[in-house]
């Protein structure tokens, strides 16, 4: 039988914390750069442009027909040689902002699709009406459509980032180490490997099931 | 104060509108009506530029709707109207409701707009409800903020798209009470409506319609007392015998 040991957690702790900041970190940015990005692409996917809509739909279309792991590479590849002619040496870890340009960009094609959905999803007589009273079509986006198209979608991006603050654990590939990297070499170096990807499992499973409850909450709260 | 000349309208293949025109004079409440499909509620989009028309011209006050040059926003934002669904924000709290378009759109201030939101809302009697949402407003209450709503951009003048259609028929007098103190204070209306109480109490002119073409366009008296066509006959003995 199988010896468990997981004496080798407690001392760990504070790195594993620093891994789980970096996590949340790097999901943070990539939810408020890939809602704001993605709402951009949303609307000029609807536009009646149809360069624009043509340009946004190839956006959205090429980000989802590759796989994470290899845009986390291109741009682990890519991003160094772009800044470092831009602005000279980063002070950052590159690997970093690699892995925040990746991911902000890869989840604002699928923030795209959710927000194009929902910014349907809203009646046309809202439109009508808002530009009945004199509003642009840019102000009744922002005013009337967005807004309403937002709260209808709270549970589908919170879904979103769940599945985002999982797929984060992809960096290891670049040698980042966040909470599924710390865990990874913690226990590699201790021998105490099985333990700590448990743990790290179960922290995972917490997070997500805690977010996933608030998530049907919310729907309950927000149906119409 | 509006001109409709010529108009002319294709959905593809379909003619929805046939070589219209009408006038509504400053002051003057003018009510389509016609059976459904007719071309009604597409001839009164036209109007604020809501729906475009391939032919002819409508002017709204010297303003041509249809031309290059139109700020439609602009044009918009000083005629009225009202909807068949009303259309309230449901985001926003009833005075936001009446608020939004003057903050946004006219350049009030906050203070202003919310002066002038209340004052509306006391006169289509719903005081009492400005901090609510839409939501937890009865129809009727609903279609007396969309009302109230448009009023607050202080419209030359105000279209109404089948106000009360979709209204619980006890409802309806409220909105239609809203609407005939709004006529007697000399608003210039352009109503598309099947409440043909309403017309003969408030109404100037009768417009009726029927497979895209206004068929008859005649002085309130005059169109219920003799109308000059069969169809429009049949199509009042049908509405007014129920």
């Amino acid at each position: 039988m199988y010896q468990f040991d997981w004496s080798s957690i407690p001392g760990a702790l504070p790195y594993l914390w620093q891994g789980m900041a970096r996590t949340l970190q790097i999901t943070v940015t990539a939810i408020i750069v890939g809602i704001l990005l993605g709402t951009v692409i949303a609307v000029l996917r609807l536009s009646k442009n149809s360069i624009l809509s043509s340009l946004a739909a190839l956006y959205v279309n090429g980000f989802r027909s590759i796989p994470l792991v290899m845009v986390l590479l291109w741009f682990y590849l890519l991003v160094p040689s772009v800044i470092s002619k831009i602005m000279g040496q980063p002070h950052m870890d590159i690997r970093l902002l690699s892995a925040f340009v990746a991911f902000s960009l890869f989840e604002a094609s699928y923030y795209a699709e959710i927000i194009r959905a929902g910014i349907q999803s809203i009646s046309k007589g809202q439109v009508s009406a808002g530009l009945a009273l004199g509003m642009n079509s840019g102000q009744t986006m922002r005013l009337i459509i967005l807004p309403q198209a937002f709260r209808r979608m709270t549970p589908l991006l919170l879904t979103q980032a769940v599945i985002l603050f999982q797929d984060t654990s992809l960096v290891y590939v670049i040698g980042l180490a966040e909470f599924f990297g710390v865990a990874y070499n913690t226990g590699n170096r201790d021998g105490t490997l099985v333990e700590l990807l448990l743990f790290a499992g179960a922290v995972y499973l917490v997070i997500c099931l805690s977010a996933s409850t608030l998530v049907r909450i919310l729907q309950r709260r927000l149906a119409p | 104060m509006i001109s409709i000349k010529n108009i002319s309208k294709w959905y593809g293949d379909f003619h929805v509108l046939k070589d219209c025109s009408t006038e509504v004079n400053k002051g003057e409440v003018v009510v389509v009506c016609g059976p459904s499909g007719s071309g009604k509620s597409t001839l009164i989009k036209c109007v604020n530029g809501l729906e475009v028309f391939q032919k002819g011209e409508i002017l709204v006050d010297g303003v041509s709707v249809g031309a290059r040059g139109t700020k439609l926003s602009k044009l918009r934002a000083r005629v009225g109207m009202v909807f068949q669904h009303f259309e309230l924000f449901p985001h926003l709290r009833v005075i936001d409701n009446l608020c939004v378009a003057q903050l946004k759109v006219l350049g009030r201030s906050k203070a202003e707009a919310t002066e002038k939101g209340l004052k509306l809302l006391d006169m289509v009697g719903l005081q009492a409800h400005t901090q609510k949402f839409p939501a937890q407003l009865s129809g009727g209450q609903q279609q007396r903020v969309a009302i109230a709503r448009a009023l607050a951009m202080d419209p030359i003048a105000m279209l109404f798209d089948e106000p009360t259609s979709a209204l619980d028929p006890e409802m309806i007098k409220e909105v239609l009470d809203v609407m005939v103190k709004l006529a007697q204070e000399g608003m210039t209306m352009m109503v598309v409506t099947h409440e043909m109480g309403f017309a003969k109490q408030v109404a100037d002119r009768v417009i009726f319609m029927d497979n895209g073409q206004i068929v008859e366009d005649r002085l309130k008296t005059d169109f219920f007392s003799k109308p000059g066509t069969d169809r429009a006959q049949q199509f009042l003995s049908k509405i007014l015998s129920h």
